[in-house]
């Protein structure tokens, strides 16, 4: 416990819309524990709620949101007693993001330098001149060709995959204790993706950051990760180190996840998918939230959620199947 | 790039052409046109000369023909009442038209944008429901109306203001209050939407991510990109606020172009009036032009859109 | 997700406003619904509401001020102009020349754009080509502007008014109009009708024209306020409805004559009026928008 660097108990956040008449459950008891060092990887579909648990965790959810009940601790430290002021001081500073979409991300009418070094001169309040040496050497560490150049350029004149090392190098520019990476890789060329993420490998190495890298792509958590978090309809259904998940996970929907990635050679075979639709997180069903689609539903699945069952160390699962 | 460039100076070659054509068939086409282009009171062998001289007798295409030739060269006839060529006219009108504009547009723009701002910034506050109110007010109010009321408190009641003509500061405020009031509503309006998306972007949400002060988001990330829309905007409207100006020139007996126009009805000015039209229409024409090239400077895009 | 009732289904084509009854009612903005009732009802029963004959006035008792002024009667509750006409009354008649006016201005305006707009937009060709020119010219002309030099031409009256506010604002429903025939064109139901061997003019008629009907109606709201101001600016100026008929525009222009002696309620109350109709078309033109199909908020 004492080596945790982040700790969620039993958090949840819900959107409440329709003027209080619709409330969508995006994040539901989730209970997560993160070491210092250590890369977890959170997936899911889309809508299962790995975003907003992102957002939740730097207390950046919109205004629709809000954090209804559980703990949050970073370093001991207590997070939802944190005034305004001092979560600012953390995020960028020991709580860094990196986000989807590199070109969104980067404010087109400001140069990369001035944007590189921004955290610098607001956390650290760093000068102009060593700011712009500082964001320099950044982009150097990122691996960005002509880096000084570079600083007095536009986001525009940038190639998708330097933009996201830009944005990796913002992440990095205080040298936080966690990274959070959301969908880094999707919209990045394929040849240009695994270069990133060993960039972002070496960077963690480095730095000895902790890592939550949010995606629903199951390969690059199986390269990436230590352990591993499935989230479906804004619970997490299963947790645990990666290993044991691919080799013998518990929950149906974790195995079908794993048996939905194609696989190359050994002739021609069918595409797993999954049948139907996540559920409407305004009206879930009483139960399970996947009793529609899984494949051994049983009768007690619809009458109560099952809680989490701890399995092994550290592996734990949100399945009535996984009772000892 | 320069087939983008030709390609628009055709568009508006041909724009100008077609609102030429339109003035001149308007003119022809309803009635006898001798009625409006001579002048009150002439007898009936001036009206004869002058159907020759206009060239009535011959075919539609040749009037239009000599009534091109002599636009092309500044010839718009002579004004009936000032006894002086239009153009001339027109064009020592035009600055005190440019000036209220101006004068209009900064006031828009001071008043619009910072409530813009403030209502997307705090939006569903009650800046931001007293700024609705004043959008729906100020783009319900006649811009005329609101220059009859300035005078009515500022000149009758105050007598503070001098309630027509020009040549001091003291005399543009109200006009100037006039016409921007509208077009201060409007920029309200689009500061707003345009703020409330940028503050939605995902480079805003980085800057927070960044642990940025709220203030420096706002102040530095949100503010110039919000701006852009509403820059452009009031670009267009600035030639727009030019032209439409008449009512508004008309009640402060302001002496610009809109006034001009108005002269020219109201002294059965014809040619006053058909000039006023076809410059202001050119004018727009050309400013247009100018903005889309400007634009195609800017940003290399555009240059390659179909 | 469950789907927006509110828009048009891709698989049939019909449009939202055929199933109006399914369109919840709470949020009816009831201000300026009522305002405009108000307005209608003045205008179709001026003769029986109005107390005075607004063209006719006695001198001996111009420049009464309202009633509740010194010096003023409750036999003119608003007061008098310079010849003596009952305010009140020039009101209540006004509204329904603006009320024909603008109304009958805004269908023609429209019937024309939309026609025209849907003709550009679905043949495309040298129709749209010319259409388009001719949009675009018309748009490069100030609205005002171009009325002021028609009115010029033909000189003032109602119907001449009416006429020349159709041929100026037709143009800005051609526009959008063929904006959204061209989306449209592109969509299932009409391709359907293609398959199926409908003629071109059926497809315009029976598919095209009910989708873009919510939109013409739209601008239609929106367009009435606009064509309202323009009215009154033309009456003010001198060449919209002549004297003696009550135009509100007319009202301030005369009431601008005793501006300068104080007396304001010839120019406060028409300009009220004028307010409060475009204030109403205004709010129902917004709430339609939002209300027939979100996409249109970019109107």
């Amino acid at each position: 416990m004492s080596d945790a660097l982040l700790e969620l108990d039993r958090l949840s956040a819900h959107y409440v819309t329709g003027r209080g008449t619709r409330v969508v459950k995006a994040v539901d008891e989730v209970s997560l524990t993160l070491r210092k060092g250590e890369t977890l990887g959170v997936v899911g579909e889309s809508g299962s709620g790995k975003t907003t648990l992102a957002l939740a965790i730097l207390r950046l959810l919109p205004t629709a949101a809000q954090i209804v009940s559980g703990a949050m601790r970073f370093d001991g430290e207590d997070l939802l007693a944190k005034s305004p002021a001092e979560m600012r001081r953390i995020r960028g500073k020991r709580i860094a993001m990196i986000l989807q979409d590199p070109m969104a991300s980067l404010n087109p009418l400001f140069t990369v330098g001035d944007q590189v070094g921004e955290t610098l001169r607001v956390h650290e309040n760093a000068s102009r001149r060593s700011a712009r040496e500082r964001a320099g050497a950044l982009l150097k560490s990122v691996k960005i060709p002509a880096a000084v150049q570079r600083l007095r350029e536009y986001p525009h004149q940038m190639s998708g995959g330097m933009r996201q090392r830009i944005v990796g190098a913002i992440a990095i520019s205080c040298e936080p204790q966690l990274l959070i990476a959301d969908e880094p890789t999707t919209s990045l060329d394929v040849t240009i993706q695994a270069q990133y993420l060993k960039l972002l490998r070496d960077i963690q190495r480095e730095h000895g950051l902790a890592l939550i890298f949010i995606t629903h792509n199951l390969g690059i958590v199986a390269r990436m990760c230590d352990s591993v978090a499935v989230m479906y309809a804004g619970r997490v259904i299963e947790a645990g180190p990666v290993r044991e998940i691919f080799n013998a996970p518990l929950h149906p929907y974790t195995r079908a996840l794993i048996e939905s990635i194609p696989r190359m050679g050994g002739g021609p075979e069918r595409l797993t998918a999954i049948d139907g639709q996540p559920p409407d997180l305004a009206v879930l069903p009483p139960g399970c939230s996947f009793q529609a689609r899984c494949p051994r539903v049983m009768d007690h699945c619809r009458e109560e959620a099952p809680p989490v069952f701890d399995v092994a160390a550290q592996h734990s699962a949100r399945c009535w199947l996984a009772r000892p | 790039m320069r087939r983008f460039v030709l390609r628009r100076a055709a568009y508006a070659a041909v724009s100008l052409f077609l609102l030429s054509i339109t003035i001149f068939l308007f003119v022809r086409v309803t009635g006898d046109p001798t009625v409006l282009l001579v002048e009150p009171g002439a007898s009936q062998d001036d009206l004869d000369a002058l159907r020759t001289e206009l060239g009535l007798d011959r075919s539609l295409l040749v009037q239009y023909g000599t009534f091109l030739r002599d636009v092309v060269q500044g010839d718009f006839g002579r004004s009936f009442y000032y006894r002086t060529p239009v153009l001339e006219l027109y064009v020592s009108r035009l600055p005190n038209s440019l000036l209220l504009a101006l004068a209009a547009m900064v006031f828009s723009l001071l008043i619009g944008i910072p409530s813009g701002i403030m209502a997307a910034v705090r939006v569903g506050g009650w800046w931001d429901s007293a700024g609705k109110m004043f959008a729906l007010l100020g783009l319900s109010m006649p811009s005329f109306w609101v220059g009859l009321l300035l005078i009515l408190f500022f000149s009758v009641y105050l007598g503070w203001l001098p309630s027509s003509g020009s040549g001091t500061a003291l005399h543009l405020v109200m006009p100037a209050f006039a016409l921007g009031w509208y077009f201060a509503a409007a920029h309200m309006r689009l500061a707003r939407s345009s703020m409330l998306e940028v503050l939605g972007s995902e480079y805003v949400k980085l800057a927070r991510l960044k642990g940025l002060p709220e203030a420096r988001v706002i102040a530095k990330h949100a503010f110039k990109n919000a701006l852009i829309p509403v820059l452009t905007l009031a670009g267009i409207n600035l030639v727009l606020m030019v032209n439409v100006a008449v009512v508004v020139e008309t009640v402060f007996a302001w002496p610009g172009i809109g006034r001009l126009l108005y002269e020219g009805i109201a002294f059965r000015d014809f040619p006053v009036v058909q000039a006023t039209v076809l410059l202001g229409g050119t004018m727009i024409v050309v400013v247009n032009l100018v903005i889309d090239l400007l634009y195609a400077v800017i940003d290399p895009r555009i240059r390659y859109e179909r | 997700m469950s789907a927006d009732p509110a828009s048009p289904s891709a698989t049939t084509g019909t449009p939202a406003v055929f199933r109006l009854p399914r369109i919840r009612t709470e949020g009816l903005p009831l201000v300026p619904i009522a305002i405009l009732l108000v307005l209608v009802v003045l205008a179709v029963f001026a003769d029986v509401v109005a107390p005075y004959n607004p063209e006719v006035g006695s001198l001996a008792q111009r420049f009464k001020p309202p009633a509740w002024v010194a010096g003023g009667s409750t036999e003119y509750l608003l007061g008098t102009d310079h010849i003596g006409r009952d305010v009140l009354s020039r009101l209540i008649f006004g509204a329904r020349v603006s009320m024909m006016v603008g109304f009958t201005a805004v269908v023609i305006a429209g019937v024309l754009g939309s026609t025209l707009g849907i003709l550009s937009g679905y043949l495309g060709g040298w129709v749209d080509q010319v259409v388009m020119r001719v949009t675009d010219t018309w748009l490069a002309l100030p609205a005002l502007t171009f009325a002021i030099f028609l009115a010029a031409i033909v000189g003032p009256s109602e119907w001449n008014i009416v006429i020349i506010l159709g041929a100026v604002y037709w143009t800005r429903y051609a526009r959008v109009i063929r904006g959204e025939v061209l989306s449209l064109k592109e969509r299932d139901f009409v391709r359907l009708a293609i398959v199926a061997g409908c003629s071109k003019w059926t497809i315009m008629r029976r598919h095209l024209l009910p989708n873009v009907a919510n939109t013409a109606i739209v601008l239609a709201t929106l367009m009435l306020g606009v064509v309202i101001v323009s009215e009154a600016a033309l009456s003010f100026l001198g060449v919209g409805v002549p004297p003696p008929k009550p135009a509100w525009g007319l009202m301030l222009a005369d009431g601008k004559k005793g501006l300068m002696a104080g007396y304001w309620w010839l120019t406060v109350f028409p300009g009220v009026c004028i307010v409060l109709m475009v204030l109403a078309a205004n709010l129902l033109g917004d709430w339609l928008r939002v209300k027939l199909d979100p996409q249109l908020r970019q109107l």
